[in-house]
């Protein structure tokens, strides 16, 4: 694997070396003291984030870190970015300077894949972290990293994706890994909130995709629910009519939460909006499996920088 | 006097080829074994002999972009692709809302010399869409501006565009509407469809473009007025041209290349050399556009020719300007997705590249018959011509072709203005 760009045409048998690999990493890190392998020592990783971000960021700079890579953040405010450099230049200088593999978060749609071709006659590998609207791939390894502890794997699986999903990377990447693995996903959203045709889009052969407009017939039926982020701006773009109202309607509330299967997952990518998209106590019963997806995401991560960094022969 | 003989042509590629001599501009005489008697001899064997091409909608970037064109290069690029007239937009820097930049314009062209310049000028007061340019000025300058369009920006609001086109009916001009709802295309990069929705570009419905050109063929026809319909990009504008001119409206439209042959496929490298306004629409528009070409509903083909200097294209896909080169390739294109498949013989070519664009655009001289007494102003076209598109070799400063090293159909092997040589064999002549 030369650049992890997205989960779209990502090869099956890729993620499952992902995650096995980061099941791996888990294990052998489980209570250790000293979390800290020397696999990328040597291996300068870079991360360029052009949106805020926290949670992403840190978890690429602590798995960078926790695999002894030098980890270098670059931050559009405190660079040269700032004065109107282009993403080009700004790459192709971070790929001079000696970066083995470039973590990128852009608000353009297909930046991560412009940058692999900017950088194709250099050694650097490129990960997407986050393009715009389209792609955010090790988010949704992760929820699968999370959802094969769970649930032991998702093949046959009825998995519900609800919220914004037409501005939605995350719902993107996980339509198609869940897919490739067997899921049968269902996008529950109002239709102002659903990409064009999604319904027809092509998926891995072994899942299915679906579309529905109302939560409740389908929480019953569901083996996991993953809750989407709404973005205050969508509020105020006329996509539905109010706070209020999408909140009664797609929110997951207690008593939405208690017409889940027993063994149902609740997922959340964070940051959450308590109250809006998720309930307090949903989010914090023991049904939501939101800290342990972040806590995968590192192992996640690590594991994707080992496959992109070191050697086929090179032991974890 | 100048004299000249092109020797073997074929006009509109009809019956058997002919001499055709050509003096003081003009078409002297048309038959077999012409006397060339001392006049230079243009051998055309094998060549088909068209009217000059005319193109409503060529942007040339100047004044205010002279980085990726000028009206000297431009004009190159229109002789090299068998223009002998072009039409430049209006959203130059400045705005060609005014007499002093569309005549500037137009005495630019005539120095040069390569192509009649007809400049465009702006509907409104800075293409800003809240008050009319003075119109009747550009109409009276020495450009004699016939064709008003604030082209890359629609005129939206309905009683300014109302006005226009009631304004226009006294200057026997014709306003060119970019057809683009302004509310239904607000931060859309990409044709609305399954492939921008699966890439996370936002999308550019269709209806954006249909809604508009629906109104503006109901308000052309309650006030009495041409309108024309700058690059149609769906089949749902095409039903509408067809519905308004069945009933009379005075509506005509362009298409340009580039909708006629490539489709919305080509979004999935996010390669910005792609992203054009109106945008890439599906297989499914630009098969119903090659129809409408063919049958009329669509007039003719227009380039939108459109320079980016490399910064504005070799960036990230939201970033990217939208726009790409077409005068050098508009020919080519036309007979890939028309000649090749029989949509169009070459009589169909002259009449959408050349006849009806010159009649849009108020141009006696331009678009006329390959008779006697006629201007010289042609178009000599290898049929059996091959030749594999490189960007960086086009006349235009800049590169941006969605066309690179695609091997295309149809060279223009010379280019006659009123008698004189143009281009010939890939070179422009001044």
């Amino acid at each position: 694997m030369r650049h992890l760009l997205g989960t779209d045409g990502l090869d099956p048998a890729t993620a499952l070396a992902i995650l096995d690999t980061a099941d791996g990493l888990k294990r052998t890190l489980l209570g250790r003291e000293v979390r800290k392998l020397p696999t990328l020592r040597g291996r300068t990783v870079i991360t360029m984030f052009f949106e805020d971000s926290t949670r992403t960021r840190v978890s690429f700079e602590i798995a960078g870190k926790w695999m002894s890579a030098d980890v270098v953040n670059v931050s559009s405010s405190g660079s040269s970015v700032k004065k109107g450099e282009s993403l080009r230049d700004t790459a192709l200088t971070l790929a001079a300077a000696g970066a083995d593999c470039v973590i990128v978060r852009h608000p353009a749609s297909g930046a991560a894949h412009r940058l692999a071709s900017w950088l194709g006659h250099t050694g650097t590998s490129v990960v997407n972290a986050g393009d715009g609207t389209h792609e955010h791939p090790t988010q949704a390894l992760l929820d699968m990293a999370t959802l094969r502890d769970r649930l032991g794997g998702v093949e046959g699986r009825r998995i519900g994706i609800v919220g914004d999903v037409l501005h939605s990377r995350v719902a993107r990447s996980n339509v198609h890994l869940l897919t490739s693995f067997g899921a049968q996903v269902v996008l529950v959203a109002p239709p102002t909130l659903l990409p064009t045709r999604i319904a027809d889009w092509p998926v891995g052969a072994a899942g299915s995709l679906t579309v529905a407009h109302d939560l409740d017939p389908e929480l019953p039926t569901l083996d996991a629910v993953m809750m989407l982020r709404v973005q205050a701006e969508r509020m105020h773009g006329g996509f539905f009519p109010s706070a209020r109202e999408y909140a009664i309607t797609y929110g997951l509330s207690e008593a939405r939460a208690a017409m889940l299967p027993e063994h149902a997952v609740v997922l959340h990518p964070g940051p959450m909006l308590r109250g809006m998209e998720i309930s307090a106590a949903v989010a914090d019963s023991p049904r939501a499996a939101i800290t342990e997806q972040v806590a995968n995401g590192v192992h996640v991560r690590m594991a994707v920088l080992y496959h992109l960094l070191a050697g086929e022969e090179e032991a974890v | 006097m100048s004299a000249l003989v092109i020797r073997g042509a074929t006009p509109y590629g009809e019956g058997a080829p002919v001499d055709i001599a050509v003096r003081d501009g003009v078409i002297t005489a048309i038959g077999s074994a012409v006397d060339a008697d001392g006049a230079q001899v243009l051998d055309a064997g094998g060549l088909v002999a068209l009217p000059g091409f005319v193109d409503l909608h060529t942007h040339l970037r100047e004044p205010g972009r002279e980085d990726t064109e000028t009206i000297e290069t431009g004009s190159r690029a229109a002789a090299l692709g068998g223009f002998t007239a072009v039409f430049a937009m209006a959203n130059t820097d400045p705005v060609a809302d005014n007499a002093v930049v569309v005549e500037h314009v137009w005495r630019r062209g005539r120095e040069v010399g390569l192509v009649d310049v007809h400049p465009v000028g702006a509907v409104t007061v800075g293409l800003k869409g809240e008050r009319l340019a003075e119109l009747g000025t550009m109409a009276r300058s020495a450009a004699q501006v016939r064709v008003f369009s604030d082209d890359g920006l629609c005129v939206a609001d309905p009683l300014i565009m109302r006005r226009a086109l009631e304004y226009t009916r006294a200057l026997d001009a014709v306003i060119a509407q970019h057809a683009e709802e302004p509310r239904l295309t607000v931060g859309a990069q990409a044709h609305e469809g399954e492939l921008a929705a699966r890439l996370g570009l936002a999308g550019w419905p269709s209806v954006a473009e249909e809604a508009i050109v629906a109104r503006d063929c109901l308000l052309a026809r309650h006030v009495g007025a041409r309108l024309h319909v700058c690059h149609v990009s769906t089949e749902g504008t095409a039903e509408v041209l067809r519905w308004a001119k069945a009933r009379g409206t005075r509506v005509s439209a362009e298409v340009t290349p580039h909708h006629l042959l490539l489709d919305d496929e080509r979004l999935s490298s996010y390669d910005p050399v792609n992203k054009v306004n109106p945008p890439l629409r599906t297989a499914a528009d630009a098969k119903a556009l090659r129809q409408a070409l063919a049958e009329g509903t669509i007039d003719c083909v227009a380039t939108d020719h459109a320079p980016h200097a490399s910064q504005d294209k070799d960036c990230e896909w939201s970033a990217a300007r939208p726009g790409m080169l077409g005068l050098q390739t508009a020919l080519p294109i036309v007979v890939r997705t028309m000649v090749e498949p029989g949509l169009l013989d070459w009589r169909g070519v002259a009449r959408v590249l050349s006849e009806r664009p010159a009649e849009i655009g108020g141009l006696p001289d331009q678009g006329r018959p390959i008779a006697v007494g006629e201007p010289a102003t042609l178009a000599l076209v290898d049929p059996a011509g091959r030749w594999t598109v490189r960007g960086a070799e086009l006349a235009s400063i800049a590169a941006n072709t969605p066309y690179e090293g695609m091997e295309l159909p149809g060279a223009v092997v010379a280019t006659l203005l009123r008698g004189k040589i143009t281009a010939r064999d890939g070179k422009a002549t001044a």
